[in-house]
């Protein structure tokens, strides 16, 4: 298990100092150590694709930002990906849940996550798995492509990962 | 009066307000009227105008901030207009310019012909929410609201009447960002 208060603070310790997201049950923790700590900021955002909005324009106003999602959220935000960040070249750390991973998970996240990698991939969207022991690695990865390429970067969460707290 | 003429009394009373510019004929329009290094042209990600100024209000809360929305991209992202409430960024303006069709796609009706999204606006959150018919009310409405603590909303009531030999914003993606983020940083 990765603590979800040592990423916060690994992930403000590489920049990342904007905060919004719409909840998963998987990312629970994190959003849980981000509304504790003022700092952060976190909004909730309504839908995923205005959570894409805030961070661009969060991003072109000077801030690094971060947008947790499930990957359900993916498909609502596909368009906002594809049309907005790819082709102004606009960069955000997205994490997201992979729910369905593996098969095992309530139906309607099945399809989803079995397509989760290929679709990322299809949408040219760049991605890491995170997991215990690879946080520096993905996230040193993932500064790199935001400040060089200027293009999202997504770090897929299985179940697990990160403590719950609901 | 028609989407130009409230452009052409809106563009001399903007400054180096960063403007976030829904996509479809009110960023081709206005890009027309005044290309200014400020405007983000939103040209795809149809109903993200608002999320987007959005951020940038909130990375920036000291300048005062503009979305020069329109009705059909209000309707589409609707909820945004809560986190925008629920933020309550004093430096952003909300303007909508609202011809009841989704013009550039051959004028289908929206619904704001039966929705009052200034009230929509106001119902939510925003500090104020005003209307507007005339060209000469649009400079008194827009001064009114520069001065006032925001959110604020005004909805400035247009016919269709898009000049579709118009050009495009000739401007690639990576241009407007850059451009706009210069203006901000710079």
């Amino acid at each position: 298990m990765l603590s979800s208060k040592i990423f916060v603070e690994k992930l403000q310790g590489n920049g990342f100092d904007f905060f919004t997201g719409v909840p998963c049950s998987l990312l629970s923790g994190l959003i849980a150590e981000l509304e504790a700590d003022r700092k952060a900021g976190y909004i909730p955002s309504v839908r995923e694709d205005a959570g894409v909005g805030l961070c661009a324009g969060a991003y072109m106003g000077g801030k690094q930002p971060v947008l947790l999602m499930q990957n359900s959220g993916f498909g609502y935000s596909l368009n906002a990906f594809t049309s907005l960040n790819l082709i102004y070249k606009i960069p955000v750390l997205v994490i997201m849940s992979w729910r369905g991973c593996g098969g095992k998970d309530a139906p309607e996240h099945i399809i989803m996550g079995d397509i989760n990698e290929q679709l990322l991939e299809t949408s040219g969207m760049e991605y890491a798995v995170l997991d215990e022991n690879n946080a520096d690695q993905v996230l040193a990865t993932a500064l790199k492509k935001i400040k060089n390429d200027k293009v999202p970067y997504t770090l897929l969460v299985k179940k697990g990962l990160f403590d719950e707290r609901h | 009066m028609k989407g130009i003429d409230a452009f052409k009394e809106l563009a001399p009373l903007l400054k180096n307000e960063p403007t976030v510019l829904a996509n479809g004929y009110i960023s081709r329009e206005f890009f027309n009227v005044t290309d200014r290094k400020e405007n983000f042209y939103m040209i795809g990600s149809m109903g993200l105008a608002s999320s987007i100024g959005l951020g940038v209000a909130l990375a920036q809360p000291e300048r005062k901030t503009l979305i020069l929305d329109g009705d059909g991209n209000v309707l589409m992202a609707m909820g945004t207009l809560a986190m925008i409430a629920a933020c309550a960024p004093k430096n952003l303006m909300h303007i909508v310019i609202d011809n009841e069709v989704y013009e550039s796609t051959g004028s289908q009706r929206t619904l704001s012909h039966e929705i009052k999204l200034e009230e929509v606006a106001k119902s939510v959150g925003y500090k104020q929410g005003m209307r507007v018919t005339r060209p000469q009310d649009i400079r008194p409405a827009y001064q009114k609201l520069y001065q006032a603590e925001g959110p604020v909303f005004l909805l400035i009531k247009v016919e269709p009447a898009f000049d579709a030999s118009q050009g495009r914003v000739t401007h690639t993606p990576e241009e407007i960002r850059d451009r706009f983020m210069e203006s901000i940083a710079g």
